[in-house]
């Protein structure tokens, strides 16, 4: 088998999941009957035509990039958290609270404090998972979805209540659950039109998760519980523990995402703040092959689907839902691109056949 | 408080049917050995496609009963065609299946939200199907309104767990499907063909997942909306843990955890003054607590469970 062969082997498949999940969206589209071409135009092409488009979609590609990060260290040590949309909200509640509680506090003490607790919330969000996992086995996948929509009710719960800004209060039901404007000691200075620092963040944490996963014996150890729970163990590790902290850590970067969004962007706790990034971000992580290097990139092009997403209804009148349509088709193409590369045999039936065509033709 | 246990209690079998079906389908798919977490996404379509077409027929009005059950089959057929897709990813590539569901989740949901809005637009509400009250039976006090004033979904869906439970225990078929979730290399060299069982058990799991999410928007709700399942697919795959992969105790888990969301609309229709965000979260929490419970001693469950079957690998 050659070299030349592998490599062209790879690109086809790769190449051939590219077009499914095209294929597949457009089907989508097809039905709705949207111009397809048209529809793919406005998502993925337009957004890049100025720079305010271009701001917008780096605006949405931070948190991708946070909270992929943190499924990163999740998946490499063996446990998938889908629960960064909860964690999130938690890291959003804590935010806020330290921000509502403490308006006068200067900000170079004040917006550390509070980003510092949107960690700590997300990551005890994410901590209940692991030690249920860790210690009865329960499965991640149920248990943090359920905590997503607990959170997501106790985020309402909180909006309506207790950090209901005192400017709705007397309307009721009328109102809009969301807090009041934070005190200017907790925002992030911003570069241009709506984007903030937060950018900068997600660059040195990517640079920080690359460290401490391929650098550092803690990393090791946390790679070694998810690559092969058993031989760890063998070898002295200590996997349960090692499983919670990766999810305690996980948890942490989504709850600092949602902290750094209100921080940046939106300045106040509000409804929808979210966004779907949790899930979005799973794809993330997966795209930028679970690798802090190609998660930059991939948090690039999803942060570009997902703002483009929100020009087609006016533009070529398609639900923006489209994104998690193609979103849920990449995961699957991915998941089985990669088991179709991974498979040593069906390579090889492919490099015998190929060969034996060309012993014909000779 | 009589009336309010009644009141209850009468919601329990009609609102537990779409976490029935869909903890029976997925218990076909993981006795099979495939760990189905798109039964959410499958749901969702469902739920769309059924009240699509009584609504595209009526335009919301009332409809001959025929087209809702028009309705219900074309949710099992699409559903069964997402079972045979989630087959294709999972048997036949083997790609592992936690990741994969969520792929399907979200594919689901997104369409079903994606199609929703072209076709129908905004909130739009259909007749449904009535209450059928059994003769003679419905007229005993209490046990009348619990068990015999329901729509006749519901009643086709209880009459399902014994037909699931013969199906599962008592023929060739059901045998196969366990063999494959629990030794699948044994079931091969005895000649069962594992994919194709496999296949078949998805499909069935997920007509059966369409039909939940039918029943859904045609019997329950009687509309579609993006937060119509909220996260029902996912305590359907919990169930099936709670119930030990057996039809009776799912159908016990399913009734418990009805129970407690019927909690959420008392505490609605009552008035009391609390929160009602805590008493949505009743159920989620809840099947936390039932999952810490119950997963630690798994012995019941499908040996073979999320492990896909290679025949070319020696282990």
């Amino acid at each position: 088998m050659t070299r030349t062969f592998r490599l062209a082997f790879k690109a086809v498949i790769i190449l051939i999941a590219a077009l499914a999940a095209v294929l597949i969206a457009s089907i989508i589209l097809w039905m709705i009957g949207a111009d397809v071409g048209a529809t793919f135009y406005t998502i993925c092409i337009v957004p890049l035509t100025n720079t305010l488009h271009i701001t917008e979609v780096l605006i949405r590609a931070i948190p991708l990039c946070i909270i992929a990060l943190g499924i990163t260290v999740a998946y490499r040590s063996g446990i998938i958290n889908i629960g960064a949309e909860g964690q999130m909200a938690i890291g959003i509640l804590a935010f806020t609270g330290v921000a509502l509680a403490f308006p006068s506090v200067p900000r170079p003490l004040l917006l550390p404090i509070a980003l510092l607790a949107a960690v700590i919330g997300g990551g005890l969000w994410g901590f209940i998972p692991g030690i249920l996992k860790a210690r009865l086995n329960v499965s991640e996948l149920l248990s943090t979805v359920m905590l997503n929509y607990i959170a997501a009710q106790f985020y309402s719960l909180c909006l309506r209540t207790i950090y209901l800004d005192p400017a709705e209060q007397g309307l009721g039901a009328a109102g809009t659950p969301q807090s009041m404007r934070l005190t200017e000691n907790v925002w992030l200075g911003r570069m241009s039109g709506r984007l903030h620092y937060g950018l900068l963040f997600a660059l040195v944490l990517a640079a920080l998760i690359f460290f401490l996963m391929w650098k550092t014996t803690l990393g090791f150890r946390m790679r070694a519980s998810g690559s092969e729970a058993r031989a760890a163990r063998y070898g002295g590790i200590n996997v349960a523990f090692y499983v919670t902290l990766a999810m305690v850590i996980s948890g942490a970067f989504s709850g600092l995402a949602g902290g750094i969004e209100i921080a940046g962007v939106h300045r106040r706790a509000i409804e929808g703040v979210t966004n779907n990034y949790g899930f979005s971000g799973v794809v993330v992580a997966l795209f930028g092959g679970l690798h802090p290097f190609g998660i930059i990139p991939a948090s690039f092009f999803f942060g570009l689907l997902i703002y483009g997403a929100t020009l087609a209804p006016s533009k070529v009148g398609v639900p923006a839902n489209i994104v998690q349509v193609m979103q849920g088709v990449i995961i699957i193409v991915i998941v089985t691109a990669q088991m179709v590369l991974s498979n040593a045999y069906f390579q090889d039936r492919v490099w015998r056949k190929i060969s034996s065509l060309r012993k014909k033709e000779a | 408080m009589i009336t309010i246990l009644t009141n209850m209690l009468s919601m329990c079998i009609p609102f537990s049917v779409a976490l029935l079906l869909a903890s029976i389908g997925e218990m076909f798919n993981q006795r099979a050995g495939v760990f189905n977490l798109g039964c959410e996404g499958i749901m969702a379509m469902g739920a769309f496609i059924g009240m699509l077409i009584p609504f595209s027929v009526g335009g919301g009005g009332p409809v001959p009963q025929v087209y809702n059950v028009l309705g219900f089959l074309a949710a099992a057929a699409v559903g069964a065609f997402l079972g045979l897709f989630f087959g294709v990813v999972t048997v036949t590539f083997r790609a592992p299946q936690g990741i994969a569901g969520i792929g399907l989740q979200m594919f689901g949901v997104g369409t079903a939200g994606t199609l929703f809005r072209h076709f129908v637009g905004g909130t739009q509400s259909i007749p449904g199907i009535p209450d059928i009250d059994i003769p003679l039976l419905s007229k005993i006090p209490f046990l009348g309104d619990v068990f015999f004033s329901h729509n006749g979904a519901a009643y086709l869906a209880y009459l399902f767990i014994p037909v699931a439970w013969y199906i599962l225990f008592k023929t060739p078929w059901g045998l196969k499907v366990r063999a494959v979730g629990t030794n699948p290399r044994a079931a091969d060299s005895m000649g069962i063909n594992v994919s194709r069982t496999r296949y078949e058990s998805l499909m069935l799991g997920g007509a059966l997942a369409g039909l939940a999410g039918a029943y859904l928007s045609i019997a329950q709700a009687k509309m579609f909306s993006d937060t119509l399942i909220s996260g029902r697919g996912f305590i359907a795959v919990a169930l099936v843990y709670f119930g030990h992969w057996h039809p009776l105790q799912i159908m016990g888990g399913a009734l418990l955890f009805t129970f407690a969301q019927t909690f959420q609309t008392q505490i609605q229709s009552m008035g009391i003054s609390f929160p009602y965000e805590l008493a949505v979260m009743l159920p989620y929490v809840l099947v936390i607590v039932v999952l810490s419970f119950t997963s630690r001693n798994q012995t019941t469950a499908p040996t073979s469970l999320g492990k896909p079957f290679n025949r070319e690998m020696r282990t």
